[in-house]
């Protein structure tokens, strides 16, 4: 609390990024959020609309130069909101300037929110959300151990790797001299281990770092290890190695004695390059891609060139095409695949991880997703602490690689619409707790630091809320029995399969999303179904009670095919999701004003028992004034000629007010 | 002239057929005068039946003494024929470019197609001018059906009815259409009925470059103004475009004469632009190239999303001034024809519920399309593999059908009819077997007798069979009027139109078939329990004893 200088300001003005639509209000301070409450300037009794910003969230705050109604503070989320205030004087705006400052860049873990959140949990409920995932039961369910893959303790202290788990799985014939010269000939000590067994072709893929082969170093024991991976594989006698890094780089760190598997040294191997750019790559290519959506009066033109010069569907198109390959060669040649790029974190951990999905229907699945990332990220050690900036350290570090992974779900959803059991606002609220700090899952860079830091003790999991609210996260459109006929998913990786993903990166602008959602009204439907179920069966009991046959129940409907029949509602989404999610009350409560005003008896002819919303329709106020603004600025220098435009602006202006 | 003239091998056995995403099929090819069809004589498997209409561009191939004909649709379509023999595949070849190209009207399929279905309700007589009237009427006392155009003397491109300010007469409009390019004199197009203001369209004014005045105009124009209200014109053409148009004779109003209107220049593009630009669409999408970069670069240079988002825009501010603003709009661009059709049926779209009901579209398209004298003739006479010089051809029509389906994918619950109406309109437009797209405008169809030589696509699909397959099922009347989101982000691809034959639709019919089994099953829950409800609540009356439980 120390840092707060001003714990309220009044008179704030938030402005829409977009249109110059803005509300007047007060912006609170406290020790893990900021708050804009909208002042309820018409004496109506609505509660003004809320925005809660976490501080872990913010990635940048600007204050920008004075102007004559106030000073500009813009505020960056890691979570792609954009908020923009107006704060009237330019003392209370550099306290609040210079309190984010430093509160934004925590320097030890213990300041991060989630030693402070407390979900009332006692302790015995946190020790079992903790206990929710777990990596050995997973590994079992893949039929590891077996004849050929075994459980080494060889990390049991991180001794030979401080970046991997303690629990590895190695080929049985990988004694513990093999593993530990490999470790030495790799990168960070990051040496061959299992990730992911193809049970039905005896496959595995397996992921490492580069070797420290420079120019011509070779490894007796890595190439044994390698051997042994290729023995574990009776249908194939080669192993693939992918290393995922474009050649150019790879070659490059030859020179730093580091590089890439000889293939004269290693007799069984076929190596593959397959060209996914490094984590500076990554970060340059989210930092255009926002400048080019944030911009005002985009035109379509500017979108596209935009779009592709930024080349992060470029590079979201390399992940998936990797997977892809990965899979291929796993499912179709039946040959184990030893995944690598430079430290094996970050594009391994993508590949090793989408490719895993496009396998297995588990891991599409809400428990199953959970496990992936549990096992491909967290565990083996992507760095989550620095890529996420989760304390003051160095700007370098940080990628947007993980959120590059859940686009990459997302973009298979779309192709795959029912052979998911969760949907897009289950890989949003996700990406929303990968950076909120709020729960111990993903702090810091690796298990050993995790448990240094005690998060088992000290912090809540995030899987076992997720789980808590499992039914929000469900995709209508699922079908088990699509995934039982279709266990691996072949997707198409045509460039026009790769969409903007405009629910993530414009998640809080609400002007650009459908009025109405498809996803909502199903799950919607859904619940009401199931309500009707009930009720149905009450009634039937009530009239054979009274002895009567009742008449509808000659052929009871079929069941549809779910699997979830739970019995609590639906609790309210998430405020942070606005997709489809309720509005805020003061937005509801203008729709029915207008809604009222503009059509008499709509409510009475409209026999909703549900709980729908027509979303959108008359009363979008930042919807008109885009049209308008539009017009102003496709035609600004012929404002002065045609005093019609500037008219209409006005008009619009007066309006809105 | 005789069809088999132009046949010279009616048939050709094992032929074999490639079409994407689906197993070749062998069988034999027949030719007749509108139809291309391959039959493989086994009942289960589908069979090609193909209107020679349909055929935008034809390429030959042989390999050894097997031909091969590439057959581009103007739905898009692209299909191969491998054909044995190397003269059977010219003859073909040369067969199909003949009547895929015949010039006259008369001897298109529609004049020769009978319905195999029971026609329920005629669809020439479904959306008569009269009828729309009727409507107005109710609502409104401030107009008039006139008849000044009942010869197409006045305006060769309009109806011969049209609806007119009450106070306007014949007189007026023949000196308003001298005035108005094309004849276009301005016309009633949308009335709003919760402020009562309306939208008009027109043809430029002929003003020339000496700023030619036509008080009449003025009149006409004005007499839709309400005491002291200004309204709005909105000029589909750039400032630039429309002073150049000056020099040949058009214009646009000047400040001076009409002081009671503010004028809004857009920028929607004319047809030869628009039909380049569904060249290079459809060349992208084609593209199966890896390169995202590509991919992108060409998305952009085509320019088709641009165009929708322009479109989209100028329909939204004519929308914008009628019901938020409470001004009346007039829309022109040079013809009157197509920008400014676009702009008048998409911003009924928005304010107007009843355009979102698959027969209120239907209405829009034959009120704003049809009888307004959109030159589909011409506009759809060729589509996007045509190899032939484009003269008046452009997907005006298909780019109105697109915006619907932005407005749609943005309200999914708010209109009647789903997607495949959308498509279903556009393969109609460019090649069917029905007369309603025949022709240029109401004259050419009283020309050609339409309504007694041909079938009208409306009275095929207003049948239960066809209609369910159209129907939204997520469908919830919304009265309201629907403010789409035009920003760049917000506006996708129609994928279901231009990426039809590039991807197996298999799992997203699948998805679709999925929410709608979840729709009937909650629909048929709920009839359950209001029956079972009834049945208690009558049992109750009967015996109130049975009140307390």
């Amino acid at each position: 609390m120390e840092h707060i200088r001003t714990p309220k300001v009044e008179q704030v003005r938030l402005v829409d990024r977009f249109s110059n639509k803005s509300t007047n209000g007060t912006l609170y301070l406290t020790a893990t959020h900021l708050i804009f409450v909208e002042g309820s300037s018409n004496n109506s009794a609505s509660a003004g609309q809320e925005i809660w910003i976490l501080h872990h969230h913010i990635a940048s705050v600007e204050k920008q130069s004075l102007t004559t109604t106030g000073c500009p503070l813009v505020i960056q989320c890691r979570n792609f909101r954009v908020v923009h205030f107006v704060v009237q004087r330019e003392r209370d705006c550099h306290d609040v300037y210079s309190s984010l400052l430093r509160l934004l860049r925590p320097v030890y873990y213990e300041e991060l929110y989630a030693f402070s959140y407390n979900p009332k949990q006692n302790d015995q409920q946190r020790e079992e959300g903790w206990q929710l995932i777990d990596l050995g039961a997973e590994f079992e369910r893949m039929g590891v151990p077996n004849d050929q893959w075994q459980h080494t303790d060889v990390n049991r202290d991180y001794k030979v790797c401080e970046t991997y788990p303690r629990d590895l799985y190695v080929p049985i014939t990988a004694s513990k001299p093999i593993i530990v010269g490999s470790s030495k000939f790799r990168s960070k000590g990051r040496f061959p281990v299992l990730t992911y067994f193809y049970q039905e072709k005896k496959a595995a893929v397996c992921r490492c770092s580069q070797p420290l082969s420079g120019f011509s170093a070779r490894c007796l024991e890595d190439e044994s290890m390698l051997q042994a991976i290729s023995k574990a594989n009776h249908n194939s006698h080669f192993v693939y190695v992918m290393d995922t890094r474009p050649k150019l780089n790879a070659l490059a760190n030859r020179a730093a004695g580091k590089g890439y598997e000889n293939e004269d040294n290693y007799s069984n191997i076929r190596f593959q390059f397959v060209g996914i750019e490094n984590i500076h790559v990554m970060r340059a290519s989210l930092q255009k891609l926002l400048e080019v959506i944030g911009a005002r009066s985009l035109t379509m033109s500017d979108y596209l060139v935009g779009l592709e010069s930024s080349g992060w569907l470029r590079h979201i198109k390399a992940i998936v095409d990797a997977a892809v390959f990965l899979t291929k060669a796993v499912t179709v040649e039946g040959a184990s695949v030893l995944v690598h790029c430079s430290d094996g974190w970050d594009r391994t951990a993508q590949v090793c991880a989408l490719g895993s999905l496009l396998m297995d229907p588990y891991y599409r699945t809400i428990k199953g997703l959970m496990v992936l990332i549990e096992k491909d990220w967290i565990s083996f050690g992507h760095k989550f602490a620095d890529r996420c900036d989760q304390l003051d350290g160095d700007p370098k570090e940080v990628s947007p690689i993980f959120t590059q992974f859940l686009e990459c779900v997302w973009q298979l959803t779309e192709q795959f619409p029912h052979a998911f059991e969760y949907s897009e606002w289950f890989l949003l609220q996700i990406h929303e707790h990968v950076h909120s700090c709020q729960y111990g899952n993903f702090l810091g860079n690796n298990q050993r630091q995790r448990e240094q830091l005690q998060l088992g003790e000290r912090t809540h999991s995030l899987w076992d809320f997720l789980m808590s609210e499992k039914q929000n996260y469900l995709n209508p459109f699922y079908k088990p029995s699509y995934s039982e006929a279709h266990p691996v998913l072949e997707p198409s990786t045509l460039p026009y399969h790769f969409k903007f993903w405009r629910n993530m990166y414009h998640q809080f602008d609400r002007a650009m999303h459908p009025r109405q959602s498809i996803l909502k009204t199903i799950l919607t439907l859904k619940e009401n179904s199931r309500k009707a179920e009930s009720e149905l069966q009450a009634l039937e009991t009530r009239l054979q009670k009274l002895g009567v046959t009742p008449i509808a129940t000659s052929d009871p409907p079929a069941p549809p095919p779910t699997r979830d029949q739970r019995t609590n509602p639906l609790p309210p989404r998430p405020d942070s999701l606005i997709l489809g999610a309720p509005i805020n009350h003061k937005e509801v409560e203008r729709r029915e004003e207008e809604d009222e005003q503009d059509e008499v008896g709509v409510e009475a002819t409209e026999r909703t028992d549900t709980e729908r919303t027509v979303e959108g329709s008359s009363g979008t106020e930042s919807r008109k004034q885009s049209y308008g603004e539009l017009e102003g600025t496709c035609n600004g220098e012929l404002a002065k000629v045609e005093p019609a435009v500037v008219s209409l602006e006005l008009g619009v202006a007066r309006m809105t007010c | 002239m005789e069809f088999a003239e132009l046949i010279k091998t009616p048939r050709v056995d094992g032929v074999v057929l490639h079409r994407p995403f689906m197993p070749t099929v062998e069988g034999t090819l027949c030719l007749t005068g509108h139809h291309l069809i391959l039959s493989s004589r086994q009942d289960n498997t589908e069979e090609l039946w193909l209107l020679h209409s349909n055929i935008d561009s034809m390429e030959k191939r042989f390999v050894g003494s097997v031909g091969s004909i590439i057959v581009k649709c103007k739905d898009l379509r692209v299909i191969q024929l491998d054909i044995p023999g190397m003269e059977e595949c010219l003859n073909i070849a040369s067969s199909i470019e003949a009547l895929s190209t015949l010039d006259s009207v008369s001897l298109m399929y529609p004049f020769f197609y009978r319905p195999m279905f029971e026609v329920i309700e005629d669809g020439w007589n479904s959306y008569l001018p009269q009828d729309a009237f009727k409507e107005l009427e109710s609502m409104t006392d401030e107009w008039r059906l006139s008849k000044v155009n009942k010869d197409f003397t006045v305006c060769p491109s309009y109806p011969p009815v049209v609806a007119v300010p009450k106070n306007i007469d014949d007189d007026t409009l023949k000196k308003v259409g001298a005035f108005r390019h094309g004849g276009r004199f301005p016309v009633l197009s949308y009335y709003h009925k919760k402020n009562g203001m309306v939208m008009m369209r027109a043809g430029q004014p002929l003003t020339g470059t000496n700023g030619r005045r036509c008080k009449e105009d003025e009149k006409l124009i004005n007499a839709t103004l309400r005491p002291g209200k200004r309204g709005y014109i909105i000029d589909t053409r750039t400032i630039n475009v429309a002073q150049q148009a000056k020099a040949r004779g058009g214009g646009f109003e000047s400040e001076g004469n009409y002081p009671q209107w503010r004028r809004i220049h857009k920028a929607i593009d004319r047809y030869n632009v628009l039909q380049e630009s569904l060249i290079k669409l459809v060349e992208a999408c084609n593209d199966q190239s890896h390169s995202m970069d590509r991919w992108l670069s060409k998305l952009e240079a085509s320019n088709w999303q641009t165009h929708i988002k322009e479109i989209l825009t100028t329909a939204c501010l004519a929308a914008q001034c009628i019901d938020r603003e409470g001004a009346s709009v007039l829309v022109h661009g040079t013809e009157g024809t197509d920008s400014t059709l676009q702009v008048s049926s998409l911003a009924q779209i928005i304010l107007d519920p009843g355009c979102r009901t698959i027969k209120g579209f239907q209405g829009l398209v034959e009120r704003e399309w049809l009888q307004a004298g959109h030159p589909f003739q011409q506009r759809c006479a060729q589509s996007a593999y045509s190899n032939s010089k484009p003269r008046q051809e452009a997907p005006a029509f298909l780019l109105f059908l697109d915006c619907v389906w932005q407005v749609l994918r943005q309200f999914p619950c708010s209109f009647e009819f789903n997607e495949s109406f959308l498509v279903l309109l556009f393969e109609h437009a460019y090649a069917s077997q029905f007369g309603t797209f025949l022709g240029s405008c109401a004259a050419d169809r009283a020309r050609l007798s339409l309504p007694e030589k041909t079938v009208s696509l409306w009275s095929w699909v207003n049948r239960p069979q066809e209609l369910e397959r159209l129907t939204n099922p997520l469908y919830e009347a919304n009265s309201l009027v629907i403010w789409p989101s035009v920003a760049p982000q917000s506006l996708l691809l129609w994928e279901g139109l231009f990426l039809r034959w590039n991807r197996s639709s298999k799992c997203l019919d699948e998805a679709y078939d999925e929410m709608v089994h979840i729709i009937e099953y909650n629909k048929e829950l709920q009839n359950k329990v209001n029956s079972l409800r009834r049945q208690l609540a009558q049992l109750e009356t009967e015996d109130p004893l049975l009140d307390t439980p």
